[in-house]
């Protein structure tokens, strides 16, 4: 919403300037968001005086000009066909910025076609004041030497835009600003309620309301023997100042008033009307409206419509055919009040934008029906002369808003502020509220502006408001009483270590959008319809990810692509299966991308088993065990078939999955070369037993020599190790401590399809020395475990 | 005893000559070995008469300790000698690089972990909800009635319509889990949710996702000089300076009175410093519940009240750490979570410092 603060004035009497106004609007919850100010834009630019103009001796369009200006005599080159001797110009000095072309002059003289020229003589299109380009402008010759463009124009009227919540229609009308400001204390309000005008005969056209829920209420009223034409200049430079195009005086009328009073309003041209005027909904008919498109009326649109046509959707446009020409002398106003619901739905079906729907949509003031037709017959009367009818109304005008029934403690409860009674009924009353106290409390009154007033902690806000909140108390929160538990979660925790674990494993950690690209979605086992968003920022981002790695996978390519191909990410974010509230999963998932890295102590590239050194990392740091965990096949088929495997306890609780992603994804995906990758899955990992005590229990140490043995067993290819060593671990499980891995073995010596496995297994005696038949014992049961794990004692 | 004598002079000069621990042992075998001339001598003590025995007896074990702590004493020197030979040849260059990469973590996530930490000073929970929201906890428990035309100022995404046709949405802000909170659990409630939301906007200033953090206090007292007092000691021990503050009037459909805080700042070159200076920047918008939420939630709104707040994560990250660009947060380029991350041993907390 846009005034200007001459425009302001009318309405608030008050010293105030253009500062003091944006404060007093900031705190009051006007929101500013730019102050215009036409004399700082124009600050460069004063007026001169042509005293010779000779045409230039290389170029017949140029004029050589000598001209007096705030800086002296100046030789000015100037093309326009209308520079001549003796004319008052807008003078732009070296170096000055102009406007309308977007550049700046040069800070020293330029040559122009061999003759120095020193500074410009201004259209009024190079200053934004208008579209002529023709000439320079052609000042008046009254204006004094040097005198700033802006004065010299009366252009000093600052612009101010702010933003106009929802909840406040009515500051779409300059007076009802005014009005909050007087409240502050910044001036008086002064708007004057219009005077009624008398109708000198019956308004001859009958007037019916069809659709009372669209449209409750239609005041019409004709005046006959109008004159049309351009509006006068300062109604012009008004509508000019916002941003709005001045049409004819009839349409500036109806702008005007929707920006003073937040009142639309619609003048018919009354020669144009057949029949009833009535308010009804569509039939399917179609109509030009006035932004020369055909509009479709469906039976959910408010139209106005007469015995022969559609006349226009009510409250958002008019059309064409009824439209006030330059010609028309009788015209028929409407001021009626259109449901906002309705207005909206119209709004939104039809695409039409326009400062009635704006207001409409919103909710105008009901308590102006009367009043804006009122304002607008005598507007018309005096500027288009004519003669007024009698108004008829047609339907009712809705309800005032209810009263509240206050407590005025609730100031205090809600705010911590203290006011006196008398303050705040002061607040109340300046906003259009009228207060009367009762036994039980107030009953306040709702003025028909603010129906965004309906309960109790509306009229605290707006004492508050007005008071000003940057004058309420500030007070520290009390701390919450007694002993406090940790206000983490568990899975808030666990995720906090593993991020750090990943982190120290090396991996960068990204965040990434929750949503990826349908086809992407499909590679990772996602895809689904009922994933899919209707209204998607891009195709490419088009559906809920089923994985965090898909992201991770093209950020890497990019990287590459700009000579960054080692990329190890991470992210801890969620992945979506379904709509529905338990349909997202958190999930920690990393990438490397396979890349040699060179060193001088040998050269090295991730692999599979690095993704399985990060899951577990990231596992043990959410406090899994993750010795005991069990390896399976991959959960899902954009794993490598050969190079990949899950963690898991047991087969339904899946903790990780590891290992290269498949090669045919990451071509589909336009990833080059190959990726390892993981995705941990922190909700599956188990919450530790909860004790009694944190206390860890008492330490039990041996002091006797720990035994080691060393055996290598033969297996069949496709056996786990994993298999043969938890089938050692059980052997004896109170003498073996450990059992590792050190050697994995193929070739000569050992039959093809199998593999030796070497393992070293520690022996930790807990009470007295192993004899030599101890340890062949368990060797016995060590090596008989090993064979029903497959593994044949290699000779 | 002069034989002694020459025995010794004799002895003490080979051990001080030998030059490798070889030669050393030769002697000492010479000397000192089962055959050696001192225990061949010992060996004539047992045909000594008693005299001769009280007398040489403590000399021939003095000559014997005498030359045993000479040939150690020569041992230690060989010894180090040798060593110091052979560390001779043991050098590395020790300007050789060593592998020690570790990652970061990026400054949206350490940002939130400071944002629960000073809140967990003040008592705040960390709650969490779901991304995918239906209308009721996103739009309508929230005071946006259908139709509305508040809900035009969230550019919301949905979901393609299910078979009755409901859309869900993408929540807009984290207040849901206002309602989700309100509704499971009863007052005193202080929590903070961080948590991502979406917005269908992209620009400099906008991205389709990203990360705000809602605060809810709910009890019988909190009012609006609490809510001032919470936020004002939340930023300046965000920003880690004292930092001034102001309050608006605003509206929000789910706080009455509502309001938003700015923060005073100047721009230095192309830093923006947070803190003091001529200029306001909003960082936040707040108020008191509206009592149609609290309704909406079960609360009575004449026992129960307090106050709400929501903040952009991702920008208040960018004017503590000079990020310029808020895209660039989630495009994963090593070299900006690199330079931009922390990290993984820092764990703000307030007794250690934020970061």
């Amino acid at each position: 919403m846009k005034f200007t603060l001459s425009w302001l004035k009318e309405h608030l009497d008050t010293d105030a300037n253009i500062d003091e106004v944006v404060e007093a609007m900031t705190l009051a919850g006007l929101e500013v968001e730019e102050v215009e100010n036409p004399a700082e834009k124009l600050a460069a630019f004063s007026i001169a005086k042509v005293k010779s103009a000779e045409k230039h001796p290389d170029a017949d369009k140029l004029k050589v000009c000598q001209v007096e200006t705030k800086d002296g005599m100046k030789q000015i080159v100037c093309g326009a066909p209308n520079a001549r001797a003796g004319m008052t110009v807008a003078y732009a000095p070296l170096g000055a910025y102009i406007p309308g072309l977007d550049f700046s002059l040069d800070k020293k003289p330029r040559k122009i076609r061999g003759i120095e020229s020193s500074g410009m003589m201004c259209s009024s299109k190079e200053l934004e004041m208008g579209d002529d380009h023709d000439g320079i402008m052609d000042l008046d010759n009254a204006l004094e030497l040097g005198t700033p463009i802006a004065d010299a124009l009366d252009l000093s009227d600052p612009v101010i835009d702010f933003e106009v919540t929802p909840n406040r229609p009515d500051w779409l009308g300059v007076d009802n600003i005014a009005r909050d400001l007087a409240a502050t204390g910044l001036g008086d309000w002064i708007t004057k309620t219009p005077a009624p005008v008398k109708g000198s005969f019956p308004c001859p056209i009958n007037i019916e309301i069809d659709a009372p829920d669209a449209c409750p209420v239609f005041a019409g009223r004709v005046i006959h023997g109008v004159k049309n034409g351009p509006s006068p200049e300062w109604l012009q430079t008004r509508l000019k100042a916002i941003g709005l195009r001045p049409i004819s005086v009839l349409v500036d009328i109806t702008n005007l008033i929707s920006y003073d009073r937040a009142r639309p309003l619609h003048f018919y041209d009354l020669s144009k009307l057949t029949g009833t005027v009535r308010a009804r909904l569509g039939k399917g008919e179609t109509f030009e409206a006035l932004d020369d498109k055909e509009y479709k009326c469906s039976e959910e649109m408010c139209v106005i419509a007469d015995d022969a046509r559609v006349l226009g959707l009510g409250g958002v446009m008019g059309g064409t055919y009824s439209g006030c020409q330059k010609d028309t002398t009788d015209i028929l106003i409407e001021c009626a009040y259109f449901d906002p619901m309705r207005t909206r739905r119209t709004g939104r079906d039809t695409g039409i934008q326009s400062d009635a729907k704006y207001r409409f949509e919103r909710g105008v003031d009901t308590g102006f029906v009367k009043g804006g037709i009122e304002l607008a017959t005598q507007m018309v009367l005096d500027l288009c002369g004519g003669e007024a009818s009698d108004i008829i109304i047609a339907g009712e005008i809705p309800a005032d808003p209810a009263p509240i029934e206050f407590d005025p403690a609730l100031t205090e409860r809600l705010t911590g502020l203290y006011m006196t009674d008398n303050e705040m009924m002061r607040i109340l009353d300046t906003l259009g509220f009228s207060v009367s106290v009762t036994k039980s409390g107030w009953t306040v009154t709702v003025p028909s502006h603010r129906r965004d007033c309906t309960q109790g902690a509306d009229l605290v806000e707006e004492i508050a408001r007005i008071y000003g909140l940057h004058n309420m108390e500030a007070k520290s929160l009390p701390p919450v009483p007694g002993r406090r538990e940790p206000l983490a979660t568990a899975l808030q925790n666990k995720q906090r270590a593993a991020r750090r674990a990943l982190a120290n494993q090396g991996l960068f950690e990204a965040i990434t959008w929750s949503f990826c690209s349908a086809d992407h979605a499909k590679l990772f086992d996602g895809g689904s319809d009922d994933l899919l968003l209707d209204n998607p920022i891009s195709s490419d981002l088009d559906c809920m990810r089923p994985s965090a790695l898909i992201h991770l996978l093209l950020a890497s390519q990019r990287s590459a692509d700009k000579g960054y191909p080692g990329a190890a990410l991470f992210e801890a974010g969620p992945t979506y299966q379904t709509p529905e509230t338990d349909g997202q999963s958190p999930s920690i998932a990393g990438i490397r991308r396979i890349e040699t890295q060179r060193h001088w102590q040998g050269n090295s590239q991730p692999d599979a088993f690095s993704a399985k050194a990060d899951a577990l990392a990231a596992l043990a740091a959410m406090g899994a065990k993750v010795d005991t965990l069990q390896v399976g096949r991959p959960t899902g088929s954009y794993w490598h078939p050969g190079r990949s495997a899950r963690l898991q306890m047991g087969p339904k609780n899946i903790l990780a999955d590891f290992g290269e992603i498949h090669p045919g994804v990451l071509k589909q995906l336009g990833i080059e070369g190959r990726v390892c990758a993981f995705e941990v899955w922190p909700d599956a990992v188990p919450a530790g037993r909860k004790k009694a005590t944190k206390a860890k229990g008492a330490l039990v140490i041996s002091d006797l020599m720990p035994v080691h043995r060393d055996f290598a067993f033969i297996v069949s290819d496709d056996t786990p190790a994993d298999k043969l060593i938890k089938a050692v671990k059980g052997a004896d499980k109170v003498l073996i401590s450990d059992v590792s891995l050190f050697d994995v073995y193929q070739g000569k010596g050992v039959e093809d399809g199998h593999k030796s496995l070497a393992i070293d297994v520690t022996l930790s005696p807990k009470l007295e020395t192993l004899t030599d038949k101890d340890i062949e014992a368990v060797s016995a049961k060590i090596i008989a475990q090993a064979k029903k794990a497959g593994g044949e004692l290699r000779g | 005893m002069s034989d002694l004598t020459a025995l010794k002079t004799k002895y003490a000069e080979q051990i001080d000559s030998a030059d490798s621990l070889q030669a050393l042992d030769d002697v000492r075998v010479a000397a000192l070995g089962k055959k050696g001339e001192v225990s061949l001598q010992m060996r004539t003590l047992g045909q000594m008469s008693p005299e001769e025995k009280k007398v040489m007896g403590p000399a021939l074990n003095g000559l014997k300790n005498e030359l045993a702590d000479l040939v150690e004493a020569r041992k230690s020197v060989l010894e180090a000698d040798a060593l110091n030979a052979a560390l001779a040849s043991e050098t590395l260059d020790m300007s050789l690089p060593v592998d020690a990469s570790v990652g970061s973590l990026h400054p949206v996530m350490q940002v939130m972990e400071e944002m629960a930490v000073i809140f967990a000073d003040m008592g705040f929970a960390v709650a969490e909800g779901p991304d995918i929201e239906d209308d009721f906890h996103n739009f309508t428990a929230l005071n946006f009635p259908p139709g509305h035309p508040a809900r035009d100022m969230h550019d919301t995404f949905f979901l393609k319509p299910d078979a009755d046709g409901n859309k869900m949405v993408l929540r807009t802000h984290t207040s849901p889990v206002q309602i989700r909170t309100m509704m499971s659990q009863k007052p005193p409630i202080r929590i903070i949710v961080p948590g991502r939301t979406y917005r269908c906007d992209s620009d400099q200033t906008h991205t389709p996702m990203f990360h705000q953090v809602e605060g809810l206090v709910i009890d019988k007292t909190t009012h609006m000089g609490h809510l001032k007092g919470c936020l004002m000691d939340f930023v300046s021990a965000f920003f880690e300076t004292d930092v001034e503050t102001r309050f608006r009037p605003h509206h929000f459909p789910f706080t009455e009175p509502s309001a938003e805080m700015d923060v005073r700042y100047e721009r230095v070159g192309d830093e923006i410093r947070i803190g003091q200076g001529d200029n306001w920047m909003e960082i936040l918008g707040c108020g008191m519940v509206h009592p149609n939420v609290l309704v909406n939630c079960g609360l009575d709104p004449d026992e129960y009240q307090g106050f709400a707040f929501g903040m952009g994560v991702d920008r208040l990250a960018m004017l503590k750490y000079g990020m310029p660009d808020l895209r660039d947060m989630f495009a994963a380029d090593g070299r900006w979570l690199s330079h931009y991350g922390f990290s993984p041993l820092l764990q703000a907390n307030l007794a250690t410092g934020l970061s």
